[in-house]
């Protein structure tokens, strides 16, 4: 039965003019009273307004996201839950999601970045998995802009803030600099978790008469109109002024949260359970009733208040963090409460599901919003909006430098877009939780190994907006399968996706165009590498007065590896080793960063096969497993000559390289510097190149002997290269340090 | 032996300590709730890292005033072996338990690097299956590591030999670079004046197995179990 | 009654983040900085018998909790009956 809800004293009037202020287009408002027949009271303003965001409903994303592939035999848990699962072997699931939280950390960069991590951690434990490494893609303006230092700086210390107080390792992560991030910096967080097979838990309501707990912090005016209105709405001027609703996270709490989640899960009194993250109270309980096809009433009086003044308007749309939303087993939820005060975080009693499918909140004995649960989820909006294709924009300068190899090599070790990161992550807690077998810094992708098992997980996050903004289609399947050959670089076998797709304006039909085309690339990777995306996240609208971002998809990939112990780091190893190099398509300057350095002329990547890619992968993870592959490392910013010299950089002691070039016709800039998929540098023992040769020729990839790793810590690339390897490190270690201690 | 690993809200090497006794070194470890004062027959108790109370107000502050450290406090006043790693090396201080404070890292930063220590003094149960001078590498990970006692107080200790680990590089020896986080004297771990309470900023418990990173953290559990014997 | 404690480094310790705020404010132009030090400020409500009792028992907190001798001062302040 539905009585229609009440205005409150004080409610301001709700009109056209009151729905646009929250972000609701006329026909939006329009659409919403036509579903409740009856104009919204403005607490139920608020919630549609929250509800029908573009980061809550995904209006222009959804019809192009439904074409992903999601499927395959591993996969436990598809889109549609809070993250995506896959089985990993031995009796585990790795539950995983990559989730943007740019906007908040643009205005206020410490608590922006750690409520970020915050938030992807609920994401993953609220499946019943134990969060168990997290990695970062960072995306700033150019170095010298006047805010990049303080954002880079506020960002980092945020991510190690909250990580390590939380106690999930930051295992890997990436860092680039753009001027095309000038007005909005990327914040996307990864986080993958374990659970035992079996023991997942669904954020499925069901069960008329169940009780609704609220679990955890108190709630107040943090972040209202955050995640939602910041993260639907360009920058502008007065960007500045919403600064109060950035919401503020507290780790300590988090942790507590964490062991008393998965502590309350092995009670098996718990039926679903989400995180309160974008849209707090009002998305947590709408969504777990439409997945359950249920309906759900609230009294917001019995909401832990940390101010008692909050309005309805205000405790259904906070973002204050480290909240839980829990449906339990009718006549259990003194079990919960017991588990929850352990920890001393609050577990009250809130609501219950009811049969009809309605969204009902009161407060002080009157329904301040009866809404149908279906115009909250399904019947939320969907948009095919218009595409129009367009030109790329210039990406270097117009002049084109012809510096020395010599030089070039120096200039692009130093480049904070491709120098050691060690400043960054020695301020990560990398180890806690004892599974990291390789951390930052060390091989392509991060080594994480199973507990009470031979196996063992790889992951790798990375993007490429230089070769999306070229060809948003290609670029993308680049992303995707330079990802995934990371992780087979350590020997990993790629399973499954997740992404974070980060674009302008999608009012804009070059910005939709951009999109689509990268779902589109998305989805034909993801199909060669049969590496499902169980899970994702849309940023629309990181734009400042109409210039937008680069096209951004950000894409995370997990492997599986057999046997850890047999993981493949990507420096050289043994003096006397042979190098080799793999390759499917010729190195390009087009996207590079030497060209975004030195200028270039080429615009155009390399025609990906993404089967040919896939092979490339395979066939590589096979040499691994056979124990054939000392070392790889894949080649990617600064090219051919960057990544030999990298792989010199062995931390137990520099090694050399001694390549003929000129021999192989390795001799052009574009070979030297170029990048793009794919080209990996191997080394193998002398006993085994024959083998790996005839193993990747077998397969019609092409495999070629370049040189040989030396005890002298030479680099030498011949004709064009001749450095002292410690001369180079020294650059490349100093290369972000040195920049960020200069003075302002 | 059996041991006692103390979980306060927020711990978080208490897992890591479990695993390392019980799957690396096959001891008997239980774990011991803050709230609790059973010390579980433990025959050595210890207190972990992690934010403890997410470090607030200071590291440490809080956790010493758990119901679990009165007992711990008496086990140590009968002489039980007690070790502190990292944030438990700041309870212990905070309790006065061991001297001295650790305070935030001279450089302001969080720092989680392998580095290495010297062993200063090998006859302690702590150290006893080490060599004198001897090198370790192990891993730190903290924002508040840098120790801090009166110098007269610390050339007391000097002389009674309670430091016991010192941060060197790689060949052994004590330098400005060497030490990580600015500690006085490099001093990276210190014991009581009854060389049976030991707190040190390095972690051992993520030193035990050579596929993530070393083992020199077994040495320290296995004079432990050593001494006991 | 409103308590106020500050709670500051002790003379002599060394206070890094002091040092660092100092030479941020002078790169900024305030060039007649000096002797920065960062500290707690820490307020509370306290119900006491009388002023002299809340100051006993505020002086107690410090001792025990709210500053660590080794390292800290305190001063306090107490408003109102």
């Amino acid at each position: 039965m539905s009585r229609n809800p009440v205005s409150l004293p004080g409610d301001p009037p709700v009109d056209p003019e009151q729905a646009r202020a929250h972000g609701l287009a006329p026909d939006e408002f329009a659409a919403i009273q036509k579903l409740l027949g009856r104009i919204p009271t403005f607490t139920e303003l608020g919630v549609f307004s929250v509800m029908w965001s573009e980061h809550c409903s995904y209006k222009s994303s959804r019809k192009h996201l439904r074409t992903l592939p999601s499927r395959s035999s591993l996969v436990v848990q598809g889109p549609g839950e809070n993250a995506g699962a896959i089985n990993v072997g031995d009796g585990w699931v790795a539950v995983f999601k990559i989730e943007s939280h740019n906007h908040p950390s643009f205005v206020e960069p410490y608590q922006g970045a750690a409520t970020g991590v915050g938030g992807i951690l609920r994401d993953i434990f609220t499946m019943g998995a134990r969060p168990v490494a997290s990695m970062d893609s960072l995306k700033f303006g150019s170095f010298d802009h006047p805010r990049t230092r303080y954002l880079l700086g506020g960002v980092v210390a945020g991510i190690g803030g909250y990580g390590n107080c939380v106690g999930v390792p930051t295992v890997a992560g990436e860092l680039m600099f753009d001027p095309s991030y000038n007005g909005n910096i990327l914040v996307n967080a990864f986080c993958l978790g374990l659970a035992r097979s079996g023991e997942l838990l669904s954020a499925r309501a069901s069960g008329v008469g169940n009780p609704v707990l609220y679990v955890g912090s108190a709630t107040g005016r943090d972040g209202i109109h955050g995640a939602s209105l910041l993260a639907s709405a360009e920058f502008d001027a007065e960007s500045e002024s919403k600064r109060p609703t950035v919401q503020v996270g507290d780790p300590f709490t988090e942790k507590l949260l964490i062991e008393a989640c998965l502590e309350a899960a092995k009670t098996g009194a718990i039926v679903a359970i989400q995180d309160m993250g974008a849209a707090g109270l009002t998305s947590s309980s709408s969504e777990m009733a439409a997945r359950g096809g249920v309906g759900i009433e609230l009294d917001l009086d019995k909401v832990p208040l940390r101010e008692p003044s909050l309005t309805p308007y205000e405790i259904l749309l906070s973002e204050s963090q480290e909240r839980m939303l829990i449906v339990a087993r009718r006549g259990r939820e003194d079990e919960l409460k017991a588990v929850f005060d352990k920890w001393d975080l609050h577990a009250v009693v809130i609501g219950e599901i009811i049969e009809e499918p309605r969204w009902r909140a009161k407060w002080r004995g009157d329904v301040v919003a009866d809404i149908p649960v279906a115009a909250l989820a399904d019947q939320a909006p969907v948009y095919d909006r218009p595409i129009r294709p367009a030109a790329p924009p210039a990406l270097c300068p117009a002049r084109v430098e012809n510096p020395e190899p010599a030089a070039a090599l120096k200039a692009l070790l130093e480049n904070p877009n491709v120098a050691s990161r060690r400043w960054v992550f020695r301020q990560y807690d990398s180890i806690v939780q004892g599974n990291t077998v390789t951390g930052p810094g060390i091989s392509d992708a991060a080594v994480l190994r199973l507990k009470h098992s031979r196996r063992g997980l790889a992951l790798k996050v990375d993007s490429n907006p230089r070769a999306c903004a070229l060809d948003p289609y290609l670029g993308t399947i680049a992303t995707a399968v330079e990802a995934a050959r990371n992780v087979a670089c350590t020997g990993a076998r790629p399973v499954g996706i997740t992404n974070c797709l980060n674009y302008g304006n999608p009012e804009r039909p070059e910005i939709m165009w951009q999109f689509a085309e990268g779902v589109r690339g998305l989805r034909d990777a993801a199909l060669a590498l049969n590496a499902p995306v169980v899970s994702g996240n849309v940023s629309f609208y990181n734009e400042t007065e109409g210039r937008a971002i680069l096209p951004t998809p950000t894409i995370a990939i997990v492997g599986v590896i057999g046997d850890v112990s047999r993981q493949v780091p990507s420096f050289f190893r043994e003096p006397g080793d042979t190098i080799l190099m793999l390759r499917t398509n010729p190195p390009r300057l087009a996207a590079s960063e030497y060209a975004a350095m030195f200028g270039a002329s080429d615009r155009t990547l390399a025609r990906i096969d993404p089967e040919r890619e896939a092979a490339l992968i395979d066939a590589l993870v096979a040499a691994a497993e056979q124990g054939l592959i000392r070392s790889a490392h894949d080649v990617s910013e600064g090219g051919l000559a960057v990544a030999i010299a990298e792989a010199c950089f062995n931390p137990g002691r520099l090694l050399g390289a001694e390549v003929d070039l000129a021999a192989q016709g390795l001799t052009s800039t574009a070979e030297l510097f170029g990048e793009g998929a794919s080209t990996i540098v191997i080394s193998v023992s002398t006993r085994d190149v024959e083998q790996v040769i005839q193993l990747f020729s077998d397969r019609s990839l092409d495999c070629r002997l370049i040189g040989t790793v030396t005890a002298a810590a030479r680099l030498r690339l011949l004709p064009f290269i001749d450095e002292d390897v410690r001369e180079l490190f020294v650059r490349y270690e100093q290369g972000l340090p040195g920049r960020l201690a200069t003075n302002d | 032996m059996k041991w006692g690993v103390v979980r306060f809200p927020g711990s978080l090497d208490d897992n890591d300590t479990l695993w390392a006794l019980n799957e690396v070194m096959g001891q008997e470890a239980a774990i011991l709730w803050h709230k609790d004062t059973s010390l579980k027959g433990a025959q050595c108790v210890v207190l972990p890292g992690g934010f403890s109370y997410g470090d607030y107000l200071r590291c440490g502050a809080i956790a010493r005033f758990s119901p679990i450290m009165e007992s711990v406090a008496r086990f140590a006043a009968d002489g039980g072996l007690v070790i502190g790693t990292c944030n438990g090396f700041q309870v212990l201080c905070e309790a006065h338990l061991l001297p001295g404070v650790l305070t935030r890292n001279r450089s302001l930063s969080f720092i989680c690097e392998r580095v290495h220590v010297r062993v200063e003094n090998a006859a302690t149960p702590f150290t006893c299956a080490m060599r004198q001078g001897e090198v370790l590498r192990l891993p730190i990970k903290h924002g508040e590591g840098l120790y801090v006692a009166p110098e007269s107080e610390l050339r007391q200790m000097e002389e009674r030999g309670q430091v016991i680990l010192r941060y060197v590089d790689a060949d052994g020896r004590e330098s400005d670079d060497a030490n990580p986080n600015g500690s006085m004297h490099s001093i990276a771990g210190v014991a009581n004046e009854r060389f049976n309470v030991f707190g040190l900023m390095p972690h051992p418990e993520h030193a035990v197995e050579a596929m993530l990173g070393g083992e020199d953290g077994l040495k320290i559990f296995r004079s432990i179990v050593e001494s006991v014997r | 009654m409103l308590v106020k404690v500050f709670v500051t480094p002790r003379k002599g310790i060394l206070d890094p983040q002091g040092r660092a705020v100092e030479h941020s404010l002078r790169s900024l132009g305030f060039k007649g900085v000096s002797n920065v030090q960062i500290g707690k400020y820490i307020v509370f409500q306290l119900s006491a018998r009388s002023a002299a009792d809340a100051r006993e028992q505020v002086q107690k907190m410090c001792e025990r909790l709210l500053a660590n001798p080794l390292i800290e001062d305190y001063t306090f302040e107490v408003e109102g009956e």
